[in-house]
C-alpha cells in the first residue's frame, strides 16, 4: 500500500478524482506524520486533528458531489480541493493561535481569517495546523523561536534555515505536501534550501497581507512550499490576487496557467530551450562553500545542456544589500512592533504604570533578535540620524533595484544563482554573531529590495546536505519561474540525488533520540 | 560615523520602550556597534541625486467607496484584552492623581 504521504500534491488531487482515496485519509496519514514526528523536530506549534479532520470531510462532500455532477462542476474544482496545507504561525485562523513564535502573542486568538486563510477554505484545502518560526519572522535558522528550534531531518544538529523553518520542514519531512510561509529577506527560500524542498517569494503586491503579522511592510510576501514546482504553483494561485483590504495587493491578473505545468518531464526540458539567463558573478560571495559552488555551476551546465544560454551578469550593488536590508527592515520593524504594548491584547506585565507597564511587557515579552531589531530600527530613525541612515538606505534601494532593471532591459528571461552561500549549520554556530546570521542571507535580500519573485529549487546536495538553485525573474513572473524550475526538474528528473530522502528523518520518532532544544543545548555555543 | 556609548543604548531603548537588564544593554552596546560597522559601506556611494525607493510596484491610490461594512464584534475584538471594564479596555491611568 503506498504511503499517502509522499506522493505530491497533484498526485493526491489525481487519487480524489479517480477514487482512490479520500481527504481523510490524506489528512490522517498527514496528521500522524506530523504528530509522530513533532517531538524529534518541533516544526509544529499546533496540530489541529479535528479542525482538519473536519475539513476533510467537508472536502470529500464537495469532491463527491462534484464527481457526481461531472462536467463543469468538476473542471470548477481547484487541484488543493481536499489537500493539506500547514501555515506559518503568522497567519491568521479565527479562533486560533498566532503567535509568530514570540511570548508575547501567547495565548493571543485570532479574531478573523487572514485573506488567505479564506482563500485556502474557499479552493478547499485541509489545514492541518502552524508551524514554528523565528519570532516576528526574524531569524535565518529558526533558533530564536520562543517555542524552540527546529531540527532539519537531513541531519538532526542542523538548523533548518529561517524564518520559515517549521513549514519548510513540515514539508521536507512529508508532514504537509504544501505550507505557507513568509520572505522578508529570504525566509522562505533559504529554508526551502537548506532542507531540499521548493520555495517560491513573489513579487511584492502579489498576495495580500491582510491578517498576516507584520514584520517589514515594503519587504514581506507570503510565499509557497512544496516538494515540486506544479504544486508550488497551484499553491500560489489557490493565494495570490487582489484584495481590498490590503492596498500594497496589486490588481495584476493571476495567470490560470499556474496549475497548468507541463506533467511531462521531457516537455518541461523542452521549455529551456533557447531561454536566456543571467549569472551574477556577485552572488559567489565570500564565504561560500566550494561544494556549494560546485552544485550550482553544475546545475548551470545543465541548463545550458538543456539548450539553455546562460551568461555571467554584474548586479554592482549587491555588496550594499546587507546594509540597505538591515537598516530599513529593522526601521519598518520597530514601527511595526509599536503595537505590542500589553493595552488590547497578549499579556500585560508590569506593577501598574503605564510607562512601567510598557517597558516590562516588551522587555519581557521580545526575544534577544526582535530587541536588536527594534533597537536597530529606533535607532536609525531618531532625530538626527534618519538622513544618514533610513533615507540613505532608500536611496541605496534604488541603485539595487536599477541593477535588476538594466538585466530585464537587456532581454534575460530570469536570473540563476545560489540561494544559499552555505549547506545547513549546526544548532549554535552563528548564535553569538548577528552579523554571520544575517550574511546567510546575502543572496536573497536583494529581491526583497527590489520587489522581485525569486525561487529556490533543489539541485543536489553537498556531503549528504540539500542545496537549493534560486531563480530570480522580473516583477510578475512568477510563472515564468515555475516553468523555468519544472524544466529543471525535468531534465534532472532521474538524477540519483532526487531520489533521496532527508537522512536522519527516521530518527526523528525515535523516543530515544533527544528533542531539538536539548541538541541546540548541548552544541550552543555563547548565548546571545 | 561615532559609535553608540552605553548611554545612548540606554536611551534608544527607552525610546522603544523596551525595559532591559544591564546585562543586556551591555551585549546589545557591542552588538549594535558591530552592526552598525557594517551600514559604514554605504557611504562610499555618492546618492546625492538618486531619489529614494519606499516601495516597489508601482502603485496608485485606490480610495474606496466611504460606505460602512460590518465590524468585527465587540466580543471578538474584546475577546484578547489583557484587562477589561464592560465593553471597555481597562488602562492604567495616564494623566496626574488618583
Amino acid at each position: 500500500m503506498t504511503d499517502l504521504t509522499r506522493l505530491r500534491a497533484h498526485e493526491m488531487a489525481a487519487r480524489l478524482r479517480s477514487g482512490e482515496t479520500t481527504s481523510r485519509l490524506l489528512a490522517e496519514a498527514h496528521l500522524d506524520a506530523a504528530e509522530r514526528d513533532n517531538r524529534g523536530l518541533n516544526a509544529w506549534l499546533s496540530i489541529d486533528r479535528e479542525r482538519a479532520l473536519a475539513e476533510a470531510d467537508a472536502a470529500d462532500a464537495r469532491m463527491t458531489a462534484a464527481l457526481a455532477e461531472g462536467g463543469a462542476a468538476l473542471a470548477a474544482t481547484h487541484p488543493l480541493l481536499g489537500i493539506p496545507v500547514a501555515l506559518k504561525d503568522l497567519v491568521s485562523i479565527a479562533g486560533g493561535q498566532a503567535t509568530a513564535g514570540s511570548r508575547i502573542l501567547e495565548g493571543y486568538r485570532s479574531p478573523y481569517d487572514a485573506h488567505i486563510t479564506e482563500r485556502l477554505r474557499d479552493v478547499g484545502a485541509v489545514i492541518l495546523g502552524k508551524t514554528n518560526m523565528d519570532e516576528f519572522a526574524m531569524g535565518s535558522s529558526n533558533e530564536h523561536s520562543a517555542y524552540g528550534p527546529v531540527a532539519n531531518p537531513w541531519d538532526l544538529d542542523t538548523v533548518p534555515g529561517g524564518s520559515s523553518g517549521g513549514s519548510a520542514v513540515a514539508v521536507a519531512a512529508f508532514h504537509s505536501p504544501l505550507s505557507i510561509g513568509t520572505d522578508t529577506g529570504g525566509s522562505i527560500r533559504q529554508p526551502a534550501a537548506l532542507t531540499g524542498v521548493v520555495g517560491l517569494k513573489p513579487t511584492y503586491g502579489r498576495v495580500s497581507r491582510y491578517g498576516i503579522v507584520a514584520f517589514a511592510s515594503s519587504l514581506d510576501q507570503i510565499g509557497p512550499f512544496a516538494r515540486d514546482a506544479r504544486d508550488a504553483a497551484a499553491l500560489l494561485h489557490a493565494i495570490a490576487g487582489r484584495d481590498e483590504r490590503d492596498s500594497t495587493s496589486a490588481p495584476v491578473p493571476v495567470p490560470d496557467e499556474l496549475v497548468g505545468l507541463p506533467a511531462s518531464d521531457d516537455e518541461a526540458a523542452a521549455g529551456l530551450r533557447g531561454k536566456r539567463f543571467g549569472l551574477p558573478r556577485e552572488y559567489f560571495v565570500a564565504g561560500m562553500e566550494p561544494d556549494v559552488e560546485r552544485r550550482i555551476r553544475d546545475a548551470v551546465a545543465t541548463l545550458e545542456g538543456a539548450g539553455a544560454i546562460v551568461e555571467e551578469v554584474s548586479l554592482p550593488h549587491t555588496d550594499y544589500g546587507l546594509a540597505t536590508y538591515y537598516i530599513v527592515a529593522p526601521a519598518e520593524a520597530s514601527a511595526n512592533l509599536a503595537r505590542y504594548d500589553g493595552i488590547r491584547f497578549g499579556p500585560r506585565l508590569g506593577d501598574g504604570d503605564v510607562l512601567g507597564n510598557y517597558l516590562a511587557t516588551r522587555g519581557r515579552g521580545f526575544g534577544p533578535e526582535v530587541k536588536r531589531r527594534i533597537m536597530l530600527g529606533t535607532y536609525a530613525l531618531s532625530a538626527g540620524y534618519y538622513d544618514a541612515y533610513y533615507l540613505k538606505a532608500q536611496k541605496v534601494r534604488t541603485l539595487i533595484k536599477r541593477d535588476f532593471d538594466v538585466l530585464w532591459e537587456g532581454g534575460f528571461d530570469a536570473l540563476v544563482a545560489p540561494t544559499s552561500p552555505t549547506v545547513a549549520w549546526r544548532f549554535g554556530a552563528k548564535m553569538a554573531d548577528p552579523v554571520a546570521m544575517y550574511l546567510s542571507d546575502a543572496c536573497t535580500l536583494p529581491v526583497n529590495m527590489a520587489g522581485l519573485p525569486g525561487i529556490s529549487i533543489p539541485c543536489g546536495l553537498s556531503e549528504g546536505l540539500p542545496v537549493g538553485l534560486q531563480l530570480i525573474g522580473a516583477a510578475w513572473s512568477e510563472l515564468e519561474l515555475f516553468r523555468l524550475a519544472r524544466g529543471f526538474e525535468g531534465v534532472t528528473a532521474t538524477a540519483e540525488w532526487r531520489a533521496q530522502e532527508p537522512a536522519q528523518l527516521a530518527l526523528a520518532s525515535d523516543p530515544a533520540v533527544p528533542p531539538p532544544v536539548e541538541r541546540a543545548a548541548a552544541l550552543a555555543g555563547a548565548p546571545a | 560615523m561615532p559609535g553608540l556609548s552605553r548611554d545612548d543604548v540606554a536611551h534608544v531603548a527607552h525610546l522603544a520602550r523596551l525595559g532591559l537588564t544591564d546585562e543586556e544593554l551591555g551585549r546589545l552596546e557591542g552588538q549594535l556597534n558591530h552592526i552598525l560597522d557594517q551600514y559604514a559601506i554605504l557611504a562610499k556611494l555618492d546618492t546625492e541625486d538618486i531619489p529614494p525607493t519606499a516601495q516597489t510596484i508601482e502603485l496608485e491610490n485606490i480610495l474606496r467607496e466611504d460606505v460602512a461594512g460590518p465590524s468585527l464584534p465587540v466580543e471578538a475584538v474584546l475577546a484578547n484584552a489583557p484587562d477589561r471594564e464592560g465593553d471597555f479596555i481597562r488602562v492604567p491611568p495616564i494623566l496626574g492623581g488618583d
